[in-house]
């Protein structure tokens, strides 16, 4: 193309992304459509990601397109594959992209539109997109190693085991916070619940179907799954209306948290092919799917947001969660700016598939920059809905009151209009029974999801569009509940195998039954209390999750602001080092907040010492005095675990520091762990179109 | 031309499913360990498929 031609081109990008953005930046009307985020959102992808992210791989990386990847040398024909780019781009999208981009933004939408959105475009651009560029590429250069190997190759013994125990916590905060959305999102809903219920069957019958009846046939079982999964969306409905059936599925939180917790344990102990699997496949499926359809209608429908830019919760006092704007939305949002999790998958699992080192600007920062864009949607869904009712929706009881009336008014007295009648019509109209203090996103999202596929694709489906959204969720929040438990399994069981022999071997039943039962005691714990919380348990679990992930976040661009000055690119370590110090400062405000406030909604010692008085006066009702005890107990614990995420942070900085002084002085530190050049002999023309 | 690239598109998604793991394997197998003497006989389809499935989820696989 002609230069000047791409030169107008790329500048009309930039004008109509900074068009875009001032103009959802500066509205202070009734309302803006979601279109002004979309396009926002699209310019500044596609100006980050042809100039930035490739200034990283040309000029920092270096990304050399002869040298032989690990995929080609170490080619196996099973884990090891050189593969299309597309193909890789969508394994590696698929196992990125969780719920947790769709709950994140719901929740900051407390704050208002604005800042979630500039958050989840500043953060993906220059953060999120990079860590796992650059993580990607280093792990392709040292043979598809894991972060924490990476960790402890090029850092040391103490950033490796950092990486390792946070890993595993992570994980545990992180199933117990998705249990309790799912929970909340089926507590005395007959229809959720049935349909969420029907969808272990499916994955079994699935499961029988690939592993005996047509073995490896997956793409043919898949088809059969996704069609019985939206079958059991319509028979959800039916049991819904069904007198006597409605009853056997109409349960209380404390029941349905039980339940999963069983089913936890089950699918952790259970062979994969039979549930984990199978039930992947029908996630994955329909998770492309549902995101495909909302982009789509979103473009149909254009429809305007209601939320405010800013609501006044930026002051701290916000009915989801407690703390103010900053640092608290950098740790509600965490997938769909910047999630170290995804450390994980960029290294270890994609590298062993990449065939050439060019698509690693494509896969790493463009799969990320896809992710934001759905975090950007979940946003648009969340915030289209009329202020009063998200808040209604979203408000646990515990804040504005158990009965309807008082929730209205609670809501009315912060200036958003909602009255009782219309939330008993949204409820009629999504086939529920209610919607107050429904807290954890998924409903809220899901009558967003319903009344934008209801105007797109027809309004007399509402029920069924709000149903097949909590399916939706459920479903893959379910998997990642599977899959978290069993890397648990296997993390605890590599570690206790340093200890006994025996309990290290992954096939040996008492210790899987063992180590599976601990994970599950683990977050099982977490999500019963956050069950039994009368303020909802999300204003306690996802701040610490949010936390835990940033932590691992800053984890990963330690080691690769590590590796970057050990190469001596020590003018080139801002692009991770920037994001670093973002992470630690915004991580550290929130853990030092969380921990030493003085407000109860937010400093955890200080709702223990406040319930504890009261307790002690004997100001709690008989019914809350009885489970007071634990409550306290778990505001205790969670300001230990926070205060131990942090330290583990500093640990790790303080190492790479040492490590990059060490360095930088002429000492010697450990080499680098980068493997030899070998000149690429693939032909790569099939793996590239 | 176009049936060409709706293949491709076919082969694409088939391979990102793992529909064709097998076949992978193998063309894989005859290319690079059937010409030996000592060869083994390739897996059948449900053997593979089985150590494929287990394989696959030994570590982390999914994201939040």
């Amino acid at each position: 193309m002609h230069k000047n031609l791409k030169l107008i081109i790329w500048l009309t990008v930039g004008i109509l992304g900074i068009f875009a953005l001032s103009t959802i930046a500066l509205n202070r009307g009734e309302s803006i459509n979601a279109l002004w985020l979309i396009t926002a959102a699209i310019c500044i992808y596609a100006i980050a990601y042809r100039f930035y992210a490739a200034w990283i791989a040309a000029k920092v990386l270096v990304t050399d397109e002869t040298r032989a990847t690990p995929a080609e040398r170490l080619d196996n024909g099973r884990d090891f594959i050189p593969t299309n780019k597309w193909v890789v781009f969508g394994h590696h999208f698929a196992a990125i992209a969780g719920p947790g981009p769709l709950v994140g933004p719901t929740l900051a939408a407390q704050f208002g539109y604005l800042p979630g959105t500039l958050w989840i475009l500043i953060g993906a651009v220059l953060g999120g997109a990079v860590q796992d560029m650059v993580t990607l590429f280093f792990s392709t250069r040292r043979d598809g190693r894991s972060l924490g190997q990476m960790a402890r190759d090029e850092i040391g013994v103490i950033g490796g085991t950092a990486a390792l125990v946070g890993t595993f916590l992570i994980m545990i905060i992180l199933i117990a916070v998705l249990g309790l959305v799912v929970v909340n999102a089926m507590k005395h809903s007959p229809w959720a619940t049935s349909t969420v219920a029907a969808t272990i069957p499916i994955a079994m019958i699935i499961g029988f179907y690939m592993r005996t009846i047509r073995p490896g046939r997956v793409l043919e079982a898949s088809a059969i799954g996704v069609a019985l999964l939206l079958f059991s969306v319509v028979a959800g409905g039916w049991i819904n209306h069904h007198e006597t059936l409605r009853v056997y599925f109409d349960y209380d939180g404390l029941p349905l948290a039980f339940a999963i917790i069983a089913y936890g344990f089950a699918a952790a102990v259970l062979p994969v092919w039979l549930l984990l699997a199978p039930r992947d496949y029908l996630s994955t499926y329909m998770k492309l799917g549902t995101i495909c359809l909302l982009a789509v209608a979103i473009f149909i429908l254009r429809p305007n947001i209601h939320m405010p830019a800013i609501t006044q919760f930026v002051d701290g006092t916000g009915p989801i969660f407690g703390g103010k704007l900053f640092p608290f939305v950098f740790i509600t949002i965490a997938c769909g700016a910047i999630s170290g999790f995804h450390a994980l998958i960029a290294s270890g699992t994609t590298p062993k598939l990449l065939a050439n080192e060019r698509d690693i600007r494509m896969i790493g920062y463009g799969a990320m920059l896809l992710e934001s864009f759905v975090a950007i949607m979940a946003m648009i869904a969340a915030t289209v809905l009329e202020p009063g009712v998200f808040f209604a929706i979203n408000s646990p009881a515990g804040v504005v009151g158990k009965e309807a009336i008082d929730a209205v008014a609670k809501i009315n007295s912060w200036g958003f209009a909602v009255t009782v009648e219309q939330m008993n019509q949204l409820a009629k109209d999504m086939g529920e029974s209610s919607l107050f203090a429904r807290t954890g996103g998924a409903p809220s999202l899901a009558v967003g999801m319903a009344s934008i596929f209801g105007s797109a694709f027809g309004k007399n489906l509402l029920a069924l569009w709000y149903h097949f959204a909590i399916m939706f969720e459920a479903i893959f929040i379910l998997t990642t509940l599977d899959a978290g438990t069993r890397v648990g399994r296997f993390m605890l069981q590599d570690m206790l195998g340093n200890f006994n022999k025996k309990l290290g071997e992954t096939s040996y039943m008492p210790s899987v039954i063992f180590t599976s039962a601990i994970v599950v005691a683990g977050w099982g714990y977490f999500l019963y209390i956050g069950v039994i919380d009368p303020n909802g348990g999300v204003n306690i679990l996802w701040p610490l999750f949010g936390i835990a992930n940033q932590m691992l976040a800053a984890i990963a661009l330690c080691v690769a602001t590590g590796i970057l000055v050990k190469n001596g690119k020590l003018k080139y370590a801002w692009i991770t080092a920037l994001p670093l110090t973002w992470l630690v400062v915004v991580t550290t405000t929130a853990a030092w907040q969380k921990i030493f406030s003085a407000d109860i909604r937010i400093g955890f010692f200080a709702a223990a010492n406040d319930l504890s008085a009261k307790l002690a006066a004997g100001l709690i009702p008989a019914d809350k005095a009885l489970i007071a005890p634990k409550l306290i107990f778990n505001q205790q614990l969670d300001a230990y675990l926070t205060l131990f995420f942090v330290a583990v942070l500093w640990i790790v900085i303080a190492d790479m520091l040492w490590v990059c002084a060490k360095h930088l002085g002429g000492k010697s530190v450990l080499p680098t762990s980068e493997t030899a050049h070998v000149m690429t002999s693939l032909n790569d023309e099939w793996v590239r179109d | 031309m176009m049936l060409n690239k709706l293949k491709n598109a076919w082969q694409n998604i088939r391979q990102l499913s793992g529909d064709d793991a097998y076949e992978r394997y193998l063309a894989h197998h005859n290319e690079f360990h059937a010409d030996k003497n000592d060869a083994e006989p390739p897996l059948s389809r449900e053997a593979f498929f089985k150590e494929w499935q287990t394989s696959k989820w030994k570590g982390v696989k999914r994201c939040c």
